[in-house]
């Protein structure tokens, strides 16, 4: 490869690059992001490789593997350019037929096409199908169209022009600046602003200093940045030079989860190539500046995602937590001054250095402004990633993105910030959708975790479930934090199998209160918020599994009450066979004699649903 | 010298000093189990809270890491202070039932009853034993393993610390006392860390005064003749 030493350089070779590709050029991209991978992209990839090999090696159609496209509901997805023809759910056996008819013939074959679920309608093209039309994808837009392998596709759709501004165009006080007016606040969960974090660690005293991207990622739920890295790693490459060179740092370090191999795969691919391009490393584009990246792994813990806890791993301690009264982006890793920002955050800078702050101000609300990436998950018909102005309403991104709720089912709540957040109840869905509005409410931005949840899901469950996770997680130094989940969790599933009194309520109370201010960081500052949330806005649904004993959205358990319907039931003596506990009886129907119905008997009923599920005449019913 | 007030009581405190420590000094009485003046404070028990009020704001956070600062004013005894360390202190109770100090301490603060259910614990993770070990003795021989609920401080691999050189500061420093270290003839053993160390025969006296182990680590580390433990430090003397 050659070097570029100049930004002039650097326009030349995109030239170069670009002339090389006809606008009109057959191109077939496969989505290759680790949503498409579950639903088998792999093997629609390797029938496109197969069939371009026997009949097309001079053709000059291209196959490209991009990154995630978001829709992966609906993964495999293929594109077909130039007309850009958006296929979805591609299985390997269509891979011929799109190739002949599309690829060769501009003929389009309906039975892939997106079809509307309300209206039948099929849709052609990738921007008119309801799930992107209310997206603003200024960051994540660009997944579909590189080959994150490749740096040449990225320098293609106009990749470190940014870079080339920031190092020849601009001072490092005046990107700074830029960077505050853009009013950029961290996507990792914090909000802070990033351009008063860059000041703050340009102006602290020290030549040695730190630029980290925490790819740790552990909201259960959330892969934006997963995505990010996968798809388009160099622009968070391009956004980590911006910075380091604003700041005055000469290394950076990638954090990335252990549990990511793709994204560590293709960050490492991209760092490479950004280095033999002379887009990192010493001398960047000849400015003088020198600026290189490493890249450091997680070891499986959740907690070190927590800053501080991220350089104690970085420097090979234990992933603890430590005080703050002394700042980071004072003394950090290695006690010198660090700036670390979320995956996403790095990914903006480029756009507001190309396009402005005045630009990017635009587009938001007064206090959040940009764009942010939400993972759009559970109950909800279109699942995936999605990348959404601030200020879209909870409403628009469940309804008219989101597609709704499945099976008809009433929507019951959204989930926000991961275990850090908190349930937002349906009477709030036009709440518009900001760090600030959602903290209001009591849940948080967070890392962009979604969950949408309908009327089959518990409340007490929900609480329980991320008490659990954050009572593993917690490091366990503090103990306001561990025994303060630990206990928390002791009385959530002591009232999700009717055990609940009606003073566990206000224990709840207590006990969040304390791990919430008693705690040192984040993780147990946050940790009560599932509960307390849920408390606040579903409490007759606690009161239901503490008073009546029953769980209303049929998950715990243990409240379920398992019941035979005398009419409905044949006596057919299934469920009597299915039933591990041996505890239903009945008298069998026989050829001439018709049976008496089954009875399930509660004492020895452990709800385990066998009998449910074996019954053909649906005469088991559940409370 | 940084000037502030602790309670309305104006106070002094060396540059590079934490909160308790100059409130320990001063006559406040703030609880605490996880502070040691032999080491780097480490903020684990959450019993010393305060509430400090720096430039017009006000938070709740450990004395013992808080570095003291021109002007701030540290509050022992709010509500809010009061408060959480009393549910503290049934969160410990109810993880160590057994311990006396914990027992006093929670009479003293006005706990009375534990409302959880009561686990079977005897250490309270406050980590002195392992932060002695690294940062006094140097040996370390210790260390926390496991996060959350599962936190624990063992030796390394649940298998004989070789590192330990069974001085006993681990023992003397626990606040809890729950870290035993027995004499047997020629062998002193501290169970909790599965370590049994052969012990030296001073040549005056006859008495068995310190591991082998340990005295070849003093000798090697202060440099010192290979004859120079060979007697016991009250014969030396």
């Amino acid at each position: 490869m050659i070097k570029l030493s100049s930004p002039q350089d650097l326009d030349q070779y995109r030239y170069q690059i670009l002339s090389h590709r006809r606008p009109d050029q057959p191109v077939i991209t496969v989505c290759g992001g680790t949503g498409c991978h579950a639903s088998g992209c792999h093997a629609v990839v390797d029938a496109f490789k197969k069939v371009l090999q026997e009949k097309a090696s001079d053709n000059g159609v291209a196959l490209r593997v991009t990154g995630c496209h978001g829709f992966c509901e609906r993964g495999p997805l293929v594109v077909v350019h130039p007309k850009k023809i958006f296929y979805q759910k591609v299985k390997p056996e269509d891979v011929l037929e799109i190739f002949e008819e599309t690829v060769l013939n501009g003929k389009i074959l309906e039975g892939l096409l997106y079809e509307h679920p309300a209206t039948g309608k099929k849709v052609v093209f990738e921007e008119e199908i309801p799930f992107y039309q209310k997206q603003k994808r200024i960051i994540f837009g660009n997944n579909g169209s590189i080959d994150p392998t490749r740096i040449e596709d990225y320098l293609a759709v106009g990749g470190y022009r940014a870079l080339a501004k920031a190092l020849f165009s601009m001072k490092p006080e005046e990107i700074i600046r830029e960077v505050k007016k853009a009013n950029l606040r961290g996507r990792g969960g914090g909000g802070f602003p990033a351009g008063l974090k860059w000041e703050q660690c340009r102006n602290a005293p020290g030549a040695t200093k730190y630029v980290i991207c925490n790819a740790d990622e552990g909201d259960p739920g959330a892969y934006m940045d997963r995505s990010l890295l996968e798809g388009n790693p160099h622009s968070v490459l391009e956004g980590m030079v911006i910075g380091a060179y604003a700041i005055g740092s000469q290394e950076g370090y990638i954090f990335v989860r252990h549990e990511y191999p793709l994204a560590l795969e293709n960050i490492g691919i991209a760092i490479q190539q950004a280095r033999e391009l002379g887009l990192l490393g010493r001398d960047i584009l000849g400015s003088g500046f020198s600026f290189d990246i490493k890249i450091s792994r997680g070891g499986g813990a959740f907690v070190a995602g927590e800053s501080t806890a991220l350089m104690a791993t970085i420097e090979g301690n234990v992933g603890e937590p430590r005080a703050k009264h002394i700042h980071t982006v004072v003394s950090g890793l290695y006690d010198k001054p660090t700036n670390l920002n979320n995956v996403e955050t790095w990914a903006n800078v480029p756009v507001i250095i190309s396009e402005g702050a005045d630009w990017y101000a635009k587009i938001g609300t007064e206090g959040s402004k940009g764009t942010k990436i939400f993972s759009l998950v559970g109950k909800v018909n279109n699942t995936g990633l999605v990348e959404v102005p601030m200020g879209i309403t909870l409403r628009e991104i469940v309804y008219e993105i989101g597609g709704g709720i499945p099976d008809g089912k009433r929507f019951k709540a959204v989930q926000t910030g991961g275990p850090s957040g908190g349930c937002i109840p349906e009477s709030m869905i036009d709440l518009p959708v900001d760090f600030d509005r959602l903290t209001e409410v009591g849940s948080m931005m967070g890392s962009g975790g979604m969950i949408v949840m309908d009327e089959s899901t518990c409340m007490v469950d929900v609480a329980k479930y991320f008490t659990n996770f954050l009572k593993d997680e917690s490091c366990g130094k503090c103990t306001s934090c561990r025994e303060g989940t630990k206990r928390m969790h002791e009385i959530l599933t002591e009232i999700s199998e009717g055990k609940g009194r009606p003073e566990h309520l206000d224990w709840l109370e207590e006990l969040g209160w304390v791990t919430m201010e008693a705690s040192l960081c984040a993780l147990g500052g946050t940790a009560p918020n599932p509960v307390l949330s849920t408390l606040k806005y579903f409490r007759q649904e606690y009161e239901e599994h503490i008073l009546n004993k029953r769980c209303p959205a049929k998950v715990c358990r243990a409240l379920l009450h398992y019941r035979i319907l005398p009419d409905l039931c044949t006596s057919c003596g299934r469920c009597a066979k299915a039933c591990p506990e041996k505890a239903i009886t009945g008298v069998p129907k026989k050829k001439k004699e018709k049976g008496e119905p089954f009875v399930i008997d509660q004492q020895k009923c452990i709800q385990c649903g066998m009998c449910l599920e074996t019954c053909k005449f649906n005469a088991v019913e559940v409370q | 010298m940084v000037s502030f007030t602790i309670d309305g009581q104006p106070v002094e405190g060396k540059e590079g000093t934490h909160i308790l420590e100059v409130a320990l000094d001063a006559g406040f009485e703030i609880p605490h189990l996880c502070y040691n003046e032999s080491v780097k404070p480490y903020g684990a028990c959450r019993l010393c809270l305060v509430e400090v009020n720096r430039k017009g704001r006000s938070r709740m956070t450990t004395s013992c890491n808080y570095p003291v600062m021109e002007g701030i004013e540290v509050f022992t005894r709010s509500e809010k202070v009061l408060r959480a360390r009393r549910i503290i202190m049934e969160l410990l109770l109810a993880m160590c039932p057994g311990d006396k100090l914990l027992q006093e301490m929670a009479l003293s603060m006005g706990v009375h009853e534990v409302r959880f259910k009561k686990d079977d614990k005897d250490c309270i993770l406050c980590g002195l034993c392992a932060r002695v070990c690294d940062e006094v003795v140097g040996a370390h021989a210790i260390q926390f393993a496991f996060r959350g609920d599962r936190r624990e401080m063992i030796p390394p691999f649940q298998e004989e610390a070789t590192q330990c050189i069974a001085c006993g500061a681990c023992v003397v420093v626990c606040p809890v006392n729950v870290i035993g270290m027995k004499e047997e003839g020629d062998e002193r053993t501290i169970p909790r860390w599965k370590r049994t160390l052969k012990m030296k025969q001073c040549k005056v006296c006859g008495n068995y005064f310190a591991p082998w182990f340990q005295l070849e680590k003093f000798r090697e580390k202060a440099k010192l003749p290979k004859d120079f433990f060979d007697t016991c430090y009250t014969c030396r003397s």
